[in-house]
Order: structure tokens, then sequence, then C-alpha cells
């Protein structure tokens, strides 16, 4: 497993799976929106607006995912003192934006004619926000700093730091009142979702993900390469 | 303890202090992080007339009346206490009886709610048409659903 630490070993990997990762994502996808388009059925009381909840649903789970795999990486990076951890705190930011964004303007889109609004400042919708505004502060202080170490430093303490929003994510819906509606698939008793569409919603989640890795893998390279040309 | 131990422990420990701060602020602020009050939060509540609020709830059961083509009258209840709420606009294609919505909107006397916006909510079940009509025809359908 050292390659999940250590840049030249992840590089050999990374050779290795990218293809793979890569046609599974195209193939994965396909069948997902296959399924999301004809196979999966109209919903009891949301008719075809259901549709807009697997794309909704998955990019919002790698959002959050993302965001824990960067406090992981931060934690190893400033405890242990890995490098490879601040590599993927720069490389993998932007992927996680642009997973909220996703979030964000899909569920707008379903928010307007199923609840009458496209937003509101509810605790979830607010905190998803943040999380959205965190993502873009740390994409604007990876750019900005002249010293790289310095950099590192400080993006992966503040990566820390916004790390408290995600349980804030996701138990808003729990512990306060809120227009948006709580879990469906993670509460502790049975999943309130029929199987016809929550396999189209599973298939998305892993074309996500795969998606997600195909990206990240490329970022992760170039970053490691921009970092052996670039010492300073 | 070695020193990279040390720091994961300094670490993990900062997080901690920060994470029950800011859920002790969330914990004492509560009331104004909650999006709507629910009609038995609202009897505990001094009522001021014409302050701007929003309430939250399931719409009665038989407690919708359409006065004209876009003025409404409706019950909001949380199954303990309910709200008289009158609206004038457009309902939100989810919005039923049975169903939950949000009341955006103040009193005008101590029992009769005037809504500027209504918003539907929507729960976390997610059903197939098809297997609506099934419950139906076998009588298993549940009327919590509607």
């Amino acid at each position: 497993m050292m390659f999940l630490v250590n840049p030249s070993k992840f590089n050999k990997v990374a050779d290795y799976v990218f293809l793979p990762v890569l046609i599974s994502s195209i193939i994965l996808f396909s069948i997902g929106l296959i399924f999301v388009f004809y196979l999966s059925p109209d919903d009891y009381q949301q008719g075809s607006t259901v549709r807009i909840m697997y794309v909704h649903v998955p990019s919002a789970w790698l959002a959050l995912l993302t965001y824990a795999i960067m406090t992981l990486y931060s934690i190893a990076g400033l405890a242990f003192r890995i490098p490879f951890g601040f590599i993927i705190n720069t490389a993998v930011a932007p992927i996680g934006a642009v997973f909220t964004l996703i979030c964000i303007i899909s569920g707008s889109l379903w928010g307007k004619p199923m609840w009458g609004t496209w937003w509101v400042w509810d605790a979830r919708l607010t905190s998803v926000a943040i999380l959205f505004i965190i993502y873009l502060i740390i994409i604007f202080m990876n750019l900005s700093f002249e010293n790289r170490i310095i950099r590192e430093k400080v993006v992966a303490i503040f990566v820390l730091v916004g790390s408290i929003n995600l349980p804030i994510v996701k138990f808003s819906v729990d512990w306060w009142n809120t227009l948006h509606q709580p879990a469906t698939i993670s509460k502790l008793s049975k999943p309130s979702i029929d199987p016809s569409m929550m396999i189209p919603l599973i298939i998305m989640t892993f074309a996500f993900i795969m998606v997600g890795l195909t990206i990240a893998i490329l970022r992760i390279k170039t970053e490691i390469i921009s970092r052996k040309s670039n010492l300073s | 303890m070695s020193l990279r131990f040390q720091r994961l422990l300094l670490i993990l420990l900062t997080l901690v202090i920060i994470l029950s701060a800011v859920l002790l602020i969330l914990y004492n602020t509560r009331e104004n992080v909650s999006y709507f009050y629910t009609p038995s939060e609202i009897d505990k509540l001094d009522i001021v007339i014409n302050e701007k609020i929003r309430i939250g709830g399931f719409v009665e059961n038989d407690s919708f009346n359409k006065i004209s083509s876009s003025s409404f009258k409706f019950k909001i209840t949380d199954e303990k206490a309910s709200i008289l709420v009158t609206f004038n606009g457009i309902l939100p294609d989810l919005f039923r009886e049975g169903q939950g919505a949000v009341i955006e909107g103040a009193f005008v006397d101590n029992d009769i709610f005037n809504a500027t916006n209504v918003f539907a909510k929507h729960d976390e079940n997610y059903m197939p048409a098809s297997i609506k009509e099934d419950l139906k025809d076998t009588g298993y359908w549940n009327k919590k659903y509607k």
C-alpha cells in the first residue's frame, strides 16, 4: 500500500490502473445514463424529476468523500511529514469543488419544481455552500504564496479546520429542521428507496467515483512532475 | 512517544476541541439555525403579530379549502398542534394534504397565519409510480405516503 504515500510508487501503480479506470468510467457512465433515462421508473410523486437525483446524490457524496480524503492526507502530511499528502491537497481540491458545484446546481434545478424555490438558507444548503467556499479558498491558497513549504502547511491546516464542516453537512438534516429531506440511504433502518431506483443510483455513484479517480490520477501525476521540475 | 506521534496527537486534539466549540455554538443557536418552527414549538413561543417567520409541518387532512383560483386556506399540523394558514399565490406541485410543507409569512392575529411563500417539503421516500398502483390494488397502500 506504499503507493498511497510514495510519489514514485504511485506513478508506477497509476500507469497500470489508469487505462482500466478510464475505460470503466466510460462504460459505467454509459450504462448509468441508459438506466437513468430509459430503465428507471418515474417516482410516484416527483414524476420524471426524480432523475435529477441520480446526478445530485452521487456528486454530493463525492464532494464529501473528496474532502474527507484531503483531511486524512493533511493529517498525514502534517504529522508524519509525508509530502505526498500536500500533493493530494493541491491536486484534488478542484475536483471536489466541481462536484460540490454540480451538487448545488442540480439540487436547485430539482428544488424549483419540487419545493417551489431555487434556493433557501436552511442548514443543509448553507453548509454545502460553505463547503464550496472552503474548496474555493483552498484552490486560491494553492495559487498564492511564494514559498512552497509554507504554502503546503498553511493549506493543510486550513483543510483540517474546514473539515469540521463535514459532520455539519452530513448531520444538518437530523440536528435541525431543514427544507432538505433527511438521508435515505444511510438511515439506520432499511433504505426507503425502491431497488429499481437504487440500482441506477449505485451505478451512477461508481461512475462518478471512476471519473473522479481518472481526473485525480492525471492531476496527481502532473503535480508530481511539476514539483520535480520546480524545486523552489 | 515519538515526535510524529506527538504531532498526530496534537492535531487530533486540536480538531476535537475546535469541533466541540463549533458544535456548542450551533447547539445553543439551534433556534436560529433551524429553518422553521413546528406548530407545537409555536405554542411555546410568544407570537409577535406581523413578524416574519417560517412554520413547517404536514398539511392536515381534510383541512384544505380553495377559496378562489389563487387563494387557499389550510391547516399545518405536527399531530400535536395545528395552525390555520391563508395563502394567495401559486402552490408548488408537491403540495397536497398529508404532504410536508414549509410556510413563510406572519401571524395576522393569534390564530391566523398569512403566508407569503409556500414550499413543499419532500420526504426521504422514493417509489416508482407503478408500485403505488400495485399497492393500491392490493390494499397495502399506506395513506401516510400520499
